[in-house]
């Protein structure tokens, strides 16, 4: 019998094609506005994590803090605050997994007739830990050239491109940096884009020791711009923070009620608001395309409202030669769900299509998820079910002799 | 109940019956008082002007509406009784509808249109096809099983509405003016074909207005003002006097 029905909803439909088609797009275009936007909003979380992955993970960020000497305030990360020996000392703190003391700077770089104009990190080896950060090629430097301050460099991958190409193989290569021979023993693998847009592999690590002697050197040896600090898990975060803090407070004898010469920021917690946001503007995109999915639900209950008046008669007979309530309500609910069925998997077509070509026009990361077709499936499904499930109920319910007697 | 009990009694058996619609001036009342017996394999027909009430009698013997007090027997089940289901279940099986204006679903074929109440008894297409084919053969349109209803004339149209109306093998056949929109060459053809299908066994209960298609049943009942008036079986000098008495 359901076999049966299914055909004679088959069957209505085509009857009257154009209006088929026009109930359908509303449908088509719900369906496909609400997989768009999905690919669209979940290609920007997805891009956003991609970023927060590529930072690290549990990462804190000690600068060094505002001073006031004289009245004037220092701003944060110039004063110099913040020793190796800091960095020594919360690296013995509980739950710390890694810690890396890092000082900065821009220096011109020189390989042959190639120059190019890149940050310098003077930093140790557990750097590549605490950024989750991998080699391509080489070796990092060990705690013998920090003690010793050698010239050897790990490069970026952008700058290996732009001073080397893609012909030369860099390992091994000598390069300049502020007229300083340097030795690259290593490259880094590529990390794209940080979450503020900055090219991360545009970038060159040196041995702290080396950068603070022989490139950044003077007004204050010893001292660094940050320490970055990885806890062991995300839990503990808040418990080491304090802990930082309290460490340091004493380190630098600063009394109680002064404010601290430091800041510690919570890199992770800055991350995760940035996932939140773009997790709530992909929530906003969903809402309002499921708007035109709603808005096409009730173009199906409009025509199918017209369809059960036009076919009264209809009904009529099938009720007089013995369908029962039921068998009319599932015939014109089945209807309503073909409808939307196919008006779905049309949507889905072009939605994904629409998908692929705004990823092929914009560059901006798309993501079609399993997920986000099934739930616009199910929507459909549902729409159908809900919007048809009236109209049907109201042929269902029509008193047979007045549906027979109907001109 | 047995079938041959059954088969003994009466297809169709009403005791009181009452009908009234609802109007703003009050109850307004179509039927009243009416009894009457069918027995199995009888050919009768329901004759009266309009108004008289004989439409609304067919209707509560079709199932389609319930009376508003009395008792309605069909086919030995008290129809007070049943429910929705029930009822449907009644006019898919029991009854067979021919209406004057055929009511065939235009946007089907005739082996669809005939095979559509076996759709409802839930039999499956090969065996619902067969059924409907033969029955078309019957009535003699073995040549037009995928023709739509628009194809065809009036009275073939009619006789497909007939073949319908068998193809569940029902006790009782219902005609409402079954040839009301027909020529009389046509009804003539239409009422032979009544004719067969009463000689082999089928109850026939037609309405009509024209006495020479009433001539044809076995049983001619006259309805005036809700009421039987003129029952063949029973005596005209018998219910006058009833009626003259109420």
């Amino acid at each position: 019998m359901f076999g049966a029905m299914l055909g004679e909803a088959w069957h209505a439909m085509g009857a009257n094609r154009l209006r088929t088609f026009l109930t359908m797009l509303g449908m088509v275009i719900g369906v496909g506005a609400v997989v768009l936007m999905m690919a669209i909003g979940q290609g920007a979380q997805e891009s956003v994590k991609q970023s927060i992955n590529s930072m690290g993970s549990n990462l804190f960020i000690v600068l060094s803090g505002s001073t006031t000497s004289g009245g004037a305030r220092i701003g944060t990360g110039n004063a110099p605050s913040l020793k190796v020996g800091d960095a020594t000392a919360i690296g013995e703190l509980e739950g710390i997994s890694a810690v890396a003391p890092v000082t900065m700077g821009t220096a011109q770089i020189v390989f042959g007739s190639n120059n190019w104009n890149t940050s310098i990190l003077g930093t140790m080896p557990s750097y590549l830990d605490v950024r989750s950060w991998n080699l391509a090629d080489g070796y990092m430097f060990s705690d013998s050239d920090i003690r010793s301050a050698t010239r050897v460099a790990i490069i970026g991958k952008t700058v290996a491109q732009n001073i080397f190409g893609d012909e030369i193989d860099p390992i091994g290569k000598t390069i300049r940096i502020k007229q300083t021979p340097f030795t690259v023993v290593g490259l880094l693998e590529g990390k794209g884009q940080s979450l503020d847009g900055r090219d991360q592999d545009d970038t060159i690590i040196v041995p702290l020791t080396t950068a603070q002697r022989k490139l950044f050197g003077g007004q204050f040896p010893g001292s660094v711009r940050m320490i970055m600090v990885q806890a062991e898990t995300a839990e503990i975060m808040p418990a080491v923070e304090s802990d930082i803090n309290n460490l340091l407070r004493q380190r630098h004898n600063i009394r109680e009620g002064n404010d601290n010469d430091f800041s510690v920021r919570n890199l992770t917690s800055l991350a995760n608001s940035a996932a939140e946001t773009t997790r709530t503007m992909a929530l906003l995109l969903g809402a309002i395309a499921s708007v035109s999915l709603l808005v096409g639900g009730i173009g199906i209950m409009n025509i199918m409202l017209v369809s059960v008046t036009e076919r009264t008669r209809e009904i009529g007979i099938r009720m007089a030669i013995g369908a029962r309530e039921r068998d009319i309500l599932m015939q014109f609910l089945l209807e309503a769900i073909v409808i939307s069925f196919f008006g779905c998997l049309i949507g889905l077509i072009l939605g994904i299509g629409g998908a692929v070509l705004v990823g092929m026009l914009t560059q901006a990361t798309i993501l079609i998820s399993g997920n986000s077709i099934l739930l616009a499936f199910s929507v459909a499904a549902a729409v159908g079910i809900f919007f048809g499930f009236y109209p049907a109920r109201k042929a269902a319910q029509l008193n047979p002799i007045e549906a027979l007697r109907y001109q | 109940m047995t079938e041959s009990q059954k088969k003994a009694g009466n297809v169709i058996r009403v005791r009181g019956l009452h009908k009234h619609y609802m109007t703003a001036a009050g109850p307004f009342p179509v039927l009243k008082e009416v009894d009457l017996d069918i027995a199995y394999g009888d050919y009768v027909a329901i004759m009266g002007p309009s108004g008289s009430g004989k439409s609304t009698f067919m209707n509560i013997l079709g199932c389609l509406d319930k009376p508003s007090s009395g008792e309605y027997t069909l086919d030995g089940y008290q129809t007070a009784e049943l429910d929705g289901d029930a009822l449907a279940r009644v006019r898919n099986k029991t009854i067979g509808f021919v209406f004057q204006g055929f009511n065939l679903l235009s946007r089907s074929s005739l082996l669809d249109n005939v095979s559509l109440p076996l759709v409802y008894a839930g039999i499956d297409k090969a065996e619902r096809h067969a059924r409907a084919a033969v029955l078309l053969k019957k009535v003699g349109l073995e040549k037009y099983y995928h023709s739509m209803p628009n194809q065809i004339s009036g009275g073939q149209q009619q006789r497909v509405a007939i073949a319908r109306a068998l193809v569940n093998r029902p006790n009782l056949i219902l005609a409402d003016e079954p040839t009301g929109n027909l020529d009389s060459v046509t009804s003539e053809e239409i009422m032979a074909l009544f004719g067969e299908l009463n000689k082999e066994g089928i109850t026939i209960v037609l309405v009509t207005h024209e006495p020479d298609i009433a001539e044809h049943a076995s049983r001619q009942v006259r309805f005036l003002d809700g009421r039987i008036v003129q029952d063949s079986q029973r005596g005209f000098g018998e219910l006058t006097a009833e009626a003259g008495a109420a």
